[in-house]
């Protein structure tokens, strides 16, 4: 088993029971309570969901202007920011870093801006699945993911060419029923 | 089905559409979407991808926004993520992570598909399927996908790279095992010099550590170069978070980190480093005088600044340092009360947290007095969470902080008459706690009472009957320290009482008839007779120095209790004033009221006739039937002047059942329910006697026959009261014999014993803070008298603070079966004295660890080796126990030469840090 006096080892493979994680939520709620997006990046039911949301709406948007970002809420901490009719919460651990979390959603509402260009609500309302793919770019299982802005641009702005091609590849949808009926 | 799929492609709304319609609403939101989702149930169906794909879309815009199920399109969303083409596929994947969940029936379908793309060549592919693993991987996902995220770990592309070690926390946490595999290049990611990289690793280990710090502290080197080299402030940040874990555990990590720490605070421009920073110092490294002080420093600086932000982060920040350092909250004072009038009101809350963290005996005066005038002057919310926090505060480990309880019964009769209170209900528990617990006090809180039930005004305020009703109590049970309880009486029974809820109307009655039984009790007995006072006296009398004898005590009362004299003349006033105010009463709807009312009245019927008979001239008769109603007052008198003591609440238990009691079953069901100290109940219910047993007891030994009605009527009413407040009742007669709890406070022969008692559980209690209290006031501290489990209070507050402890304990036993036990020699030269050295206690496998024992110059062939490890590991597995035994002898016989010291090292070391040893050694190489 062993030569020269050498020692065996015996390992017991830790199992690291992560907790959740640093982001729990992210939210986009406009100023007249409409929900635009949600994330989740812990577990929540749909009824917890709907609950969240209708309790954070009911703090955060009632709170005034000029005061500060963060709210308490069931133990946790969320970070909130308006930008323009928009707040965009995120909700995090007591002992995470709010100013951080503050910069994380400055960095994807500037990216949302390059991207489509002085962004606005509308936008995400008819881009939803956009503003999901922008953040998707900038966080991964609520870590920040990516810092640079340009990097995030760029790579959204591949894909979407990759879709594109992919549909001129094919050709248009309703050639492709023609065919598709004509057969 | 070509024929409706053709009519559904062509005619299908896109999700603009959908998203157009329902702003429009020309129909209503609720019904625009049900139609909405009858459409995507069918499309969803169709055989056309693109059909499909779009249906998907539209399904996760309903979903993700107006919380529709969309489980029903589970195995349609892994036909579009079949799909080749790149767009189907993100929609698919997209659908995926924002519906699936671990007992999503299709779950083991998308394995392979999963594995397709994490393998394939685009990027963005790749990266979208460690996106939707990321959220959904469960532990036979996270086993089946391991090989392929450790390739990724090593992927030329950084897009890549980086998202597959955010994934591999994921995977860890699914499947522990598989950090044998992917552990090592996890690590070597640690030394990529890519930021991006370097963020994803750092944040990997961020998460690790939070949960177990000790398994990762032999990383502390690599941690400690990314510190002082990193330019990225995310970087830095999520660093700090990592120290902030584990240097506590290693005082010489501590040391060496430190500095850096104060380095980059004093450098950093950003405010998110810096308050990272403070945060660390003030968590971490509490102990460092001068690193404690520039964060203090810094935090003065987010105090003072105008970022509402900075500003809460600062009190935030102060918070943390009040546990060890109260020095530097008052020492920034007058910012922290200054922000009590913030118009944030977090911030207001926060600052009042610190407020009542530097509260002490000694400022607890000057601290309520700023408190409540800010009180007066918030809004309701805020008013209430002072003045909460003040009673909480105060009333802390048995008003371990109050020394003059006679300034803290004034404030709170002044809290309860600011106009925002709500807090009625604590306010009328301390009112009667304080009561019970400190005799000292009771005069002052007489008086208080009578401020507070002579005020008219008070009684249309609903939210202070409660604390009415301590008051009434308190004036009635305490009336012998009352200076004028004519007065009270008619407090008592004005009109304007008609306002108070029944319940509290009782309490009012039952105190008036106390009051009366006083004032008849003074008349009669004590005037009338001397003789007949001595006995009676040395019940009533709290005071020490009227106990020597009747003549003196009644005296004594003479002066001290009753300034305005009874009369004959104003107990028949009395007497009126009674039958005038109670006889509307008579018809009272209320069970307690009517029954209390018709009581008293009964009472008063029986003594009128005396009283009145007195005031006349009939000398012989009156004589003789005074003695009659002079007999009938003593007894009641004597009933009412038993004291109540607190009651513990496990006092019940010490009840012995008594022989030839026999308990049904049901009662029997009972026991458990009592037995448990959690539910108040089991004070208001004692099995052992009838329900009535409780009056009964305090007149136990006088014969009672007259008074047979007033009993069950004062028995009601305590039965009522002592439901409320069960807490300060003695559960019975006998228990208070058995259990010793409570000795009755006005038996001059157990006086002394209730002193060492009381002196006993103080010293029990903290001996911290008790000693400190003692030594420097001119007042002394009135006796409060404590019970065995509220002592334990304080304990139970430390085990709090403990229970962290025990709770990583137990992870640790999770985490490594039974043995928890912490070698110090596997941390002893761990900080970076060593870093070579330590860098290779660790091993991943026994051949390994042979191999570069043996040889160390062959392990870079090692590492391609190891994923097909796997199997044979698992088979060594089995046999590790063994190993593990043979390792510590051979261990124990090797311990004197100095390269086996180190293997031995590695013998103990991965008892706690399983993960590391896989690969640290080829760091060396």
């Amino acid at each position: 088993m062993e030569t020269h006096g050498c020692v065996v080892f015996f390992f017991f493979f830790s199992r690291p029971c992560v907790r959740e994680r640093r982001i729990h939520f992210v939210l986009l709620i406009s100023r007249q309570g409409k929900v635009r997006l949600t994330k989740w990046y812990s577990t929540y039911s749909k009824k917890e969901r709907s609950k969240v949301l209708r309790e954070l709406s009911g703090v955060i948007l009632t709170r005034g202007p000029r005061l500060c970002n963060f709210v308490e809420w069931r133990g946790l901490k969320v970070v909130y920011k308006r930008y323009a009719s928009l707040y965009f919460c995120m909700c995090i651990d007591p002992d995470g870093n709010e100013l951080e979390i503050l910069e994380i959603i400055h960095h994807y509402v500037e990216v949302l801006d390059r991207y489509f260009g002085s962004v606005c609500e509308l936008d995400l309302i008819y881009n939803f699945h956009k503003a999901y793919y922008i953040l998707d770019e900038i966080l991964i299982s609520g870590e920040l993911q990516e810092s640079s802005k340009r990097t995030v641009v760029r790579s959204v702005a591949a894909q979407d060419s990759l879709v594109e091609a992919a549909k001129e590849q094919t050709g248009s949808t309703i050639s492709n029923i023609i065919a598709h009926a004509a057969k | 089905m070509s024929g409706p799929s053709l009519m559904d492609s062509l005619f299908q709304r896109t999700l603009e559409d959908l998203i157009k319609g329902l702003r429009q609403q020309l129909i209503g939101e609720q019904a625009f979407i049900s139609k909405a989702l009858e459409e995507i149930r069918k499309e969803i169906k169709s055989t056309d991808l693109s059909t499909k794909s779009t249906a998907l879309l539209k399904l996760c815009y309903l979903s993700n926004l107006h919380f529709h199920d969309m489980s029903f399109a589970a195995f349609h969303a892994l036909e579009v993520l079949s799909s080749p083409r790149f767009s189907h596929k993100k929609i698919a994947y997209h659908a995926i992570s924002l519906s699936f969940h671990d007992s999503t029936p299709v779950l083991l379908l998308i394995t392979n598909h999963l594995r397709k793309d994490l393998t394939s060549t685009n990027e963005f592919e790749v990266s979208l399927s460690l996106q939707c693993l990321s959220r959904i991987a469960n532990v036979d996902l996270a086993r089946d996908l391991t090989p392929e995220v450790f390739t990724l770990l090593s992927s030329n592309k950084l897009y890549v790279r980086k998202r597959a070690v955010a994934v591999v926390l994921r995977v860890f946490e699914k499947y522990p095992d598989s950090v044998r595999v992917c552990f090592k290049r996890l690590v070597e990611n640690l030394e990529n010099y890519d930021p991006q990289i370097l963020s994803a690793v750092v944040g990997v280990f961020s998460e690790l550590a939070c949960k177990d710090p000790r398994s990762y502290l032999p990383l502390a080197p690599e941690f400690y170069k990314i510190l002082v080299d990193s330019k990225s402030n995310w970087i830095s940040i999520k660093v700090l978070k990592i120290f902030a874990k584990i240097a506590p555990l290693e005082p010489r990590l501590a040391n060496r980190v430190v500095e850096p720490i104060c380095d980059l605070m004093r450098k950093t421009g950003a405010k998110s480093l810096l308050f990272e920073c403070v945060r660390t110092v003030v968590t971490s490294f509490s102990e460092y005088e001068s690193a404690v002080r520039l964060a203090v420093e810094k935090i003065r600086e987010f105090l003072v600044d105008e970022d509402p932000n900075l500003k809460y982060l600062g009190l935030h920040a102060l918070s943390i340092v009040a546990s060890k350092h109260l020095w530097v909250v008052s020492e920034n004072k007058e910012v922290v009360i200054k922000s009590l009038s913030d118009p944030d009101p977090n911030i207001k809350i926060e600052s009042l947290r610190l407020v009542m963290a530097m509260v002490s005996e000694h400022n607890v005066a000057e601290i309520s007095k700023v408190l409540v005038n800010y009180a007066l002057k918030s809004d309701p919310l805020f008013c209430n969470e002072i003045l909460g926090s003040i009673l909480s505060t105060c009333s802390r480990n048995v008003y371990e902080i109050i020394v003059d309880f006679d300034w803290y019964v004034s404030l709170l009769s002044e809290m309860s008459r600011i106009p925002h209170c709500q807090m009625g209900e604590e306010i009328e528990n301390q009112f009667i706690d304080i009561g019970l617990r400190v005799k000292d006090v009771r005069p002052e809180l007489v008086r208080v009472a009578r401020d507070l039930l002579i005020d008219p005004a008070l009684l249309g305020n609903s939210f202070l009957h409660r604390v009415l009703s301590a008051a009434a109590w308190v004036s009635g049970e305490y009336v012998e320290f009352s200076r004028n309880p004519l007065e009270l009486m008619e407090a008592l029974l004005q009109p304007r009482t008609s306002l108070l809820p029944p319940s509290i109307m009782a309490i009012y009655i039952q105190s008036a008839f106390k009051l009366l039984v006083f004032c008849l009790h003074t008349c009669f007995v004590r005037g009338g007779s001397t003789a007949g006072v001595s006995a009676s006296a040395s019940y009533e009398s709290f005071d020490d120095l009227s106990i020597e004898n009747g003549a003196d005590s009644t005296v004594a009362h003479g002066q001290t209790c009753t300034s305005a004299p009874i009369t004959n003349e104003s107990i028949v006033n009395l007497l009126k004033l009674v039958e005038l105010a109670l006889s509307p009463l008579l018809g009272s709807h209320d069970v307690e009221v009517q029954e209390r009312a018709r009581n008293l009245l009964g009472f008063v019927d029986l003594i009128k006739l005396e009283a009145l008979n007195s005031s006349g001239q009939e000398e012989n008769e009156s004589e003789r039937k005074g003695v009659e109603a002079t007999k009938i007052i003593r007894l009641v008198h004597d009933a009412f002047s038993k004291e109540l003591g607190p009651v513990s609440l496990t006092a019940q238990g010490k009840v012995p059942v008594p022989d030839g009691l026999t308990l049904n079953e049901n009662l029997g069901d009972l026991e458990t329910i009592c037995g448990d100290i959690e539910l108040p109940s089991s004070n208001t219910f004692s099995f052992g006697y009838p329900s009535e047993e409780k009056d009964v007891l305090s007149f136990s030994n006088l014969q009672i026959k007259e008074d047979s009605g007033q009993s069950n009527e004062s028995t009601s009413l305590l039965a009522e009261h002592r439901k409320r407040h069960g807490l300060y009742y003695l559960p019975s007669g006998k228990s208070e014999v058995i259990s010793n709890d409570y000795p009755p406070a006005n038996d001059p022969a157990l006086q002394g014993d209730n002193n060492d008692n009381a002196s006993d559980l103080v010293k029990l209690t903290a001996e911290s803070l008790v000693p400190k209290r003692k030594p420097n006031h001119s007042k002394p501290r009135p006796v409060v008298v404590k019970l065995d489990e509220v002592d334990e209070k304080p304990v139970a507050v430390k085990q709090l603070e403990s229970r962290d402890d025990s709770l990583s304990g137990a992870v640790r036993d999770i985490l490594f079966g039974s043995e928890d036990i912490l070698p110090t020699s596997s941390r002893s030269n761990l900080p970076n004295s060593n870093r070579k050295g330590k860098k290779k206690q660790h091993m991943i496998t026994q051949v390994e660890s042979k191999e570069n024992v043996v040889d160390d110059g062959n392990s870079s062939s090692r590492r391609r080796k190891d994923h097909s490890h796997g199997k044979e590991r698992r088979h060594r597995k089995k046999n590790a126990e063994e190993r593990n035994e043979t390792d510590r002898k051979e261990k124990e016989s090797s311990s004197n030469h100095p390269r086996r010291h180190k293997s031995r090292q590695r013998a103990e070391e991965p008892l706690k840090v399983p993960p590391q040893t896989s690969v640290i050694p080829d760091f060396l190489l």
